[in-house]
């Protein structure tokens, strides 16, 4: 089933001819999980909050799951399929408790309140933070607030999980805490997963990589694929993952080794141009 | 330098007053002041410590704690006692020992002064008992359950304890911007500790601006956070905690009758403040 469709989206933050999404047509199938890249003012955020109806298209049409965000009456059903993520863990937490901060969400849409109880067990489960249900947000890890943002947004049981920059601000083990969680939603809970970030290694995590630059996808397909085409990537001010970097320089100094992205499959690459040397 | 902020200074601990209901203890401790205030000689006045120290007992929450948050205010209570003792006015035949141009000292103001500051003492003691046993959580639910009935004549309650609430927990987080904010003037050559008042009162507007426009970006994205968490005011919300009244509060409730129902009996048998100086003169 298509879970989000952009068609011909503009939008302007000002209302005039500056669009920060301009003309965007897309479509993300249920169950997938999709990276968008673009380096700062792409407008890769702004299509994170044209989905659940922050913002609404200036021109064109977003629907999620069928459902038009222009549609007043069907903003509230938008935003419990498509749950979002932001950049800053410190501010999305209300309230001084872990376990009644997950609530807030599950209270919002009138969740009964045994039923709000299995939800947070089930949040807290799916991000691995039982131990901290009684804890206090601001005492947490970086990497630990945000998997309380990410439960906080599970108990609404979304369809959808938009991360917008959600890793930008955490530490590598922060980063690699909340990218575990997200793969294993995906994975296991068959989540769609659109992830917002512009560290090219995570997006080697997802199944489809869409790259924007100036409100515009200009590539969109396979992460290796894209990374294939690392001069066109540079020509949007962005760069290869660590690994195929190196490939890269290797391979311009006349090395024979084949293309890599990951460390392991790096370690492989140069063993056999090694052994073959 | 800001990291004695006690405020939201919740002390986990199983306890008797800690299970009880939080609108049971917030009606408790108005109660309590009202019963400080009414108390009007030595007498009335022990029963009301009595009955503190009967609720610092049952909240298992060490003494020292309790009196941590005196010591903020201190400053405050002395300030008071030592004004109210040199300028009361305490009536023609007073037993002055001490008298210049405004200025006097008598019997009946140091009694005065022992009262005011004991009371303020004892407010502040009370106060603690319910911000020590009460998480901020129970205690915005607590307001926001004892003032429902001002939803009738419209008044936004659920706002104003979500507002409460969100502030409580953004204390800490604007604490540590403070920390580094501060941490970042002073590396670029920024001087908070010499010069007169004036001087280091200037010396922080280069903290507070940043620390404004910094809130208020974070209240913007707190917004959309809210907005994507499907918030839509009170209507259609339902509550995850639920405050239950109990035999705790009953209890509770029967003690409280008594140290109202004591005061007014001692303040009425026993006379006045001033009449333990007719023991002197």
């Amino acid at each position: 089933m298509e879970a989000v469709r952009f068609e011909n989206v503009k939008y302007s933050y000002r209302g005039d001819e500056a669009f920060a999404v301009n003309g965007v047509s897309l479509s993300i199938e249920e169950g997938q999980f999709v990276a968008v890249l673009g380096r700062n003012g792409s407008g890769k955020s702004t299509l994170a909050k044209l989905i659940n109806a922050l913002l609404e298209p200036t021109s064109g049409r977003v629907t999620v799951f069928g459902m038009d965000t222009l549609d007043a009456k069907k903003t509230f059903e938008i935003r419990k399929s498509a749950g979002m993520v932001f950049q800053n863990p410190d501010n999305q937490t209300v309230a001084s408790v872990v376990e009644d901060d997950i609530a807030f969400g599950p209270e919002n849409i009138g969740v009964p309140r045994e039923e709000i109880g299995r939800r947070i067990e089930f949040a807290l489960d799916a991000v691995g933070m039982q131990a901290f249900r009684k804890a206090t947000p601001s005492r947490l890890s970086g990497g630990q607030k945000q998997r309380v943002a990410i439960a906080g947004v599970l108990a609404i049981l979304p369809r959808i999980l938009i991360l917008d920059e959600s890793t930008a601000m955490l530490d590598p083990k922060g980063r690699r805490e909340v990218m575990e969680v997200v793969k294993k939603l995906n994975r296991e809970q068959k989540m769609t997963v659109l992830l917002i970030t512009h560290f090219m290694d995570e997006a080697l995590e997802a199944e489809r990589a869409v790259v924007m630059h100036r409100g515009e996808v200009v590539m969109d397909g396979a992460p290796e694929e894209i990374f294939a085409r690392s001069d066109e990537l540079e020509s949007y001010n962005l760069t290869l993952p660590r690994a195929a970097a190196v490939c890269k320089r290797l391979q311009r100094e006349g090395m024979p080794v084949g293309n890599a992205f990951t460390a392991e499959e790096l370690a492989e690459v140069l063993c056999a141009s090694l052994q073959r040397g | 330098m800001l990291n004695d902020v006690t405020f939201g200074q919740y002390y986990p601990a199983k306890s008797f007053v800690h299970n009880m209901d939080a609108r049971a203890k917030i009606v408790f401790v108005i109660a309590y002041i009202v019963a400080i205030f009414l108390a009007d000689n030595f007498y009335a006045m022990a029963a009301v410590v009595l009955f503190l120290a009967l609720a610092v007992l049952f909240s298992r929450v060490p003494f020292g704690r309790v009196l941590r948050s005196v010591k903020m205010i201190l400053f405050v209570i002395v300030f008071t006692a030592v004004l109210n003792l040199f300028f009361s006015s305490v009536g023609e035949d007073a037993h002055v020992i001490w008298e210049w141009g405004i200025l006097s000292l008598s019997w009946e103001s140091i009694v005065n002064m022992i009262f005011l500051a004991l009371r303020l003492f004892l407010l502040v003691m009370g106060t603690a008992v319910l911000t020590l046993t009460t998480t901020p959580v129970e205690l915005t639910d607590g307001i926001e359950s004892l003032l429902t009935p001002l939803k009738w004549v419209r008044f936004p309650v659920h706002e104003l304890a979500l507002i409460m609430s969100i502030a409580l927990r953004f204390i800490p987080t604007l604490v540590d911007e403070t920390n580094r904010i501060i941490s970042a003037q002073k590396a670029r050559g920024a001087d908070f500790e010499t010069g007169g008042l004036i001087r280091r009162a200037k010396a922080m507007i280069p903290v507070l601006i940043p620390l404004l426009v910094s809130a208020f970006r974070r209240a913007e994205e707190l917004g959309d956070a809210m907005d994507a968490r499907c918030y839509s005011g009170s209507k259609g919300r339902t509550k995850y905690k639920k405050l239950v009244f109990t035999w705790r509060d009953l209890v509770g409730l029967f003690v409280l009758a008594a140290l109202i129902t004591g005061v007014a009996l001692l303040n009425h048998y026993l006379g006045g403040k001033f009449d333990i100086l007719a023991y002197f003169f």
